[in-house]
């Protein structure tokens, strides 16, 4: 029985929250990974799109809950994401248009593309704040949770709890039909094969006629996709705060590179590397050792290495364990 | 030459202008944080102009230089020292020496598994005993007066020599960094570098016995020889001589602070332009020119192109974290929580590209030309907006507007450095 409770708290506190962020962490990851192989530079504006794509996603749920039209049980959010996608779709392209297109033709250094990146950042940050302004948003309606700790505990009888919120559910559910969609795409088109091609040989993939200018609007459209579902997952299961999203930069970057920067499955497994490490090291531990230690050699302490606000710290080392051991990451990306 | 004096000049009529059409006090306020920015913009210059490195994380090093001030020059805490200094010193040494030794025995032992077990074996008992040894410690610290204390202190020395202090820390930290950073992939160290600038500011943020975290350090001393406004206003000679001259003691006080920190901080900055232009017109800075224009060619010479990176990398970070120990010393307090990466880092490479990346005037040219812009438009922009919103109707749509006003300035920003990049990448003063 105490060890039932023990593996309850283990997945209450660590398992479930750890899936459903590493969910978040991957799709996030993916869209990196994606600009990494097909265009080439890591994309600092990355984490501002995401704020960009939740907020147009906000906006539409609040047109929709005001219309009176709802999802259910589930966040209405998720019917406002198609217009958040189309619209950070049409941003991104522009931006491309505008300002990566020259860059591309020159063969621009990848550190200047990073650096130009920066100023996308800063004006996609700008544009979200104007509107939506720096302040924290919950937007996550519909029912709270599919099993409340509550019913749990009435259900099995033990004395701890499991709760699993819907929005954890949700980002789960979306995340593994968004990846296994993203997966059939690259495998079985025409498109998706021309975009793996372009990005392991980018001289035989143009000379063998295919056209560069699709794939990378084809890969723009998909990252901005990506992007704006990573943003609002993350949105519905924590709050939307403009600031947050920038710094999801480091543990989104961190995913890719660990997973191997331009490889699609190493992405996923960086993003569930770095939220499991994240959330171990964070956790309290003490209380599913209670259950598990005999009472003489209980510590005192909460058995916590680090603090939350030290999750970066977690993220960034593992980045640096990973840069000195295996620079490829584990899945053998593209960079050296 | 002629056109480098002219921009030169048409930035000091901008701060001229503000000086007659707002207040002296302000464009002096202006003046100091653009001179400070323009330290750090030459930093950053000397690791992308010279080398070529893409440094994301200048805040970061801007706070050490800040944390230096605290540990130099505050007001000694004897009670919380004698609590538990030792114990976290002792904790701290036990920590680097526990990675020291995982990294010896890293390098020495043949490769195998007793390698792979033996380092991670290593770094875990470390980590165990510093624990052991710094828990303890802090929570003395942290128990002894927390409501104006609970921290170790600093050594109650004056604020001029946390200066160089602040660069030491900053080239500490700048070593470990690019040690592990350095001679990989180009993005690897703006990345790496990204996420210490918000350890460090997490660490600042957290660690109450350092600098009292959130709760700030203030009453820091002033640099000598910068007097206090209300000395000055109580000293009889003083409010003679304004008197004498027709100013307003009062004013005529902060006037003469401020300036006396723009002499204090241009000397700074004339030495650090000095010393740059020295080096790069050295063998030294051919060499790093050549490094950064074709690395395969310059290791083809036998130029060490990581161990070359890694000096450089760490002379640019000191002189950001001795701007940053300035900034600090002159406002007289350590506030973590302003640490914004978009203020103090991604503004700083703004003005170094806008003023002309690998040129150092440039820098200092975009560092008071961004410096102004970015200030100007805190306090014009939302007057500027109260103005275009006049005529709106009042309603939510005209507060959020004039609300929204400051937010423009990373849009501006963004926009500046995108057309900057883009229609002229050598920037305002072209490098020669």
């Amino acid at each position: 029985m105490d060890f039932l409770n023990a593996l309850v708290v283990f997945l209450n506190f660590v398992f479930v929250p750890g899936l459903a962020y590493g969910a978040q962490l991957a799709l996030g990851a993916l869209g990196v990974t994606l600009i990494y192989g097909i265009l080439r530079f890591s994309n600092f504006a990355h984490g501002d799109t995401m704020a960009f794509g939740t907020m147009v996603t906000i906006y539409a749920t609040w047109g929709l809950q005001a219309a009176g039209i709802t999802f259910g049980i589930l966040p209405t959010a998720l019917l406002g994401l198609p217009v958040g996608i189309a619209v950070t779709a049409l941003l991104v392209l522009a931006t491309d248009w505008l300002v990566y297109k020259f860059y591309r033709k020159k063969k621009a250094v990848p550190t200047i593309l990073v650096m130009v990146s920066l100023g996308v950042m800063f004006v996609m940050n700008g544009i979200v704040r104007l509107f939506i302004g720096v302040e924290e948003q919950n937007f996550a309606d519909g029912e709270r949770f599919f099993i409340s700790a509550g019913d749990f505990k009435a259900m099995t009888g033990l004395t701890e709890g499991l709760a699993i919120k819907t929005t954890q559910g949700v980002t789960v559910v979306t995340a593994l039909i968004v990846v296994a969609w993203l997966f059939w795409f690259l495998q079985k088109t025409r498109t998706g094969k021309s975009m793996r091609a372009f990005s392991d040989n980018e001289d035989l993939a143009l000379l063998s006629g295919i056209n560069p200018d699709r794939v990378v609007q084809v890969t723009w459209i998909i990252a901005a996709a990506l992007a704006t579902i990573a943003g609002v997952l993350y949105g519905l299961d924590k709050s939307f705060k403009p600031f947050t999203y920038f710094q999801l930069l480091l543990p989104i970057f961190a995913a890719a590179i660990v997973g191997g920067l331009g490889n699609p499955i190493g992405a996923i497994a960086g993003g569930f590397v770095i939220a499991f490490s994240e959330v171990t090291v964070t956790y309290a531990w003490k209380k599913v050792l209670t259950y598990v230690l005999p009472e003489s050699i209980m510590p005192d302490s909460l058995v916590q290495l680090m603090t939350t606000d030290y999750k970066f710290a977690v993220s960034f080392s593992i980045l640096i364990l990973v840069l000195l051991f295996m620079p490829t990451g584990l899945f053998k990306g593209k960079s050296v | 030459m002629s056109r480098n004096l002219l921009l030169f000049a048409g930035v000091g009529l901008l701060f001229v202008l503000t000086g007659v059409f707002q207040s002296w006090n302000l464009a002096l306020s202006i003046l100091l944080m653009g001179l400070l920015s323009s330290i750090m913009a030459l930093g950053v210059n000397i690791q992308w102009g010279y080398a070529g490195l893409f440094n994301t994380g200048i805040m970061g090093f801007t706070a050490l230089g800040g944390l230096a001030v605290v540990l130099v020059s505050a007001r000694p805490v004897p009670e919380g020292w004698a609590a538990g200094g030792s114990g976290i010193v002792a904790g701290l040494v036990i920590g680097a020496v526990s990675i020291a030794v995982a990294v010896q025995v890293w390098k020495r032992m043949p490769k195998g598994m007793g390698r792979n077990l033996l380092v991670p074996a290593i770094l875990i008992a470390g980590f165990m005993v510093y624990r052991w040894v710094f828990d303890p410690a802090v929570t003395a610290v942290e128990a002894n007066n927390p409501a104006s204390a609970g921290n170790i202190g600093g050594l109650g020395l004056p604020s001029l020599l946390a200066w160089p202090v602040g660069g030491l820390l900053a080239a500490a930290a700048a070593w470990a960094i690019g040690k592990t950073a350095l001679g990989l992939r180009s993005d690897y160290l703006a990345i790496a570098t990204l996420g210490v600038a918000e350890i460090i500011v997490a660490v600042l943020k957290n660690e109450d016995w350092l600098a009292r975290g959130v709760k700030n350090i203030i009453e820091l001393p002033r640099p000598w020889p910068v007097p206090y406004e209300t000395d000055l206003q109580k000293s009889a000679e003083f409010i003679d001589w304004a008197t004498r001259w027709g100013f307003d003691p009062q004013g005529a006080s902060m006037i003469v602070v401020k300036l006396l920190y723009v002499l204090l901080f241009g000397l700074v900055l004339l030495a650090v332009i000095w010393f740059s232009e020295r080096a790069l017109h050295s063998p030294w800075g051919r060499m790093m020119r050549a490094i950064r224009d074709n690395e395969v060619a310059a290791s083809a010479m036998g130029k060490n192109v990581t161990k070359r990176h890694l000096q450089i990398f760490i002379i640019g970070s000191a002189v950001v974290g001795i701007a940053g120990a300035m900034m600090t010393s002159m406002e007289g307090q350590l506030v973590p929580g302003t640490y914004n990466p978009l203020r103090f880092t991604f503004l700083i490479w703004v003005m170094v590209i806008v003023g002309g990346s690998g040129n150092n005037w440039g820098s200092v040219l975009g560092g008071l030309l961004i410096g102004w812009l970015w200030l100007i438009v805190e306090s014009l922009g939302p007057a500027l907006m109260g103005q275009l919103t006049s005529m709106m109707a009042e309603g939510t749509l005209k507060a959020h507007l004039i609300d929204a006003a400051p937010h423009m300035r990373l849009l501006t920003l963004g926009v500046i450095l995108l057309v900057v990049l883009r229609f002229s990448p050598r920037g305002l003063m072209p490098e020669k």
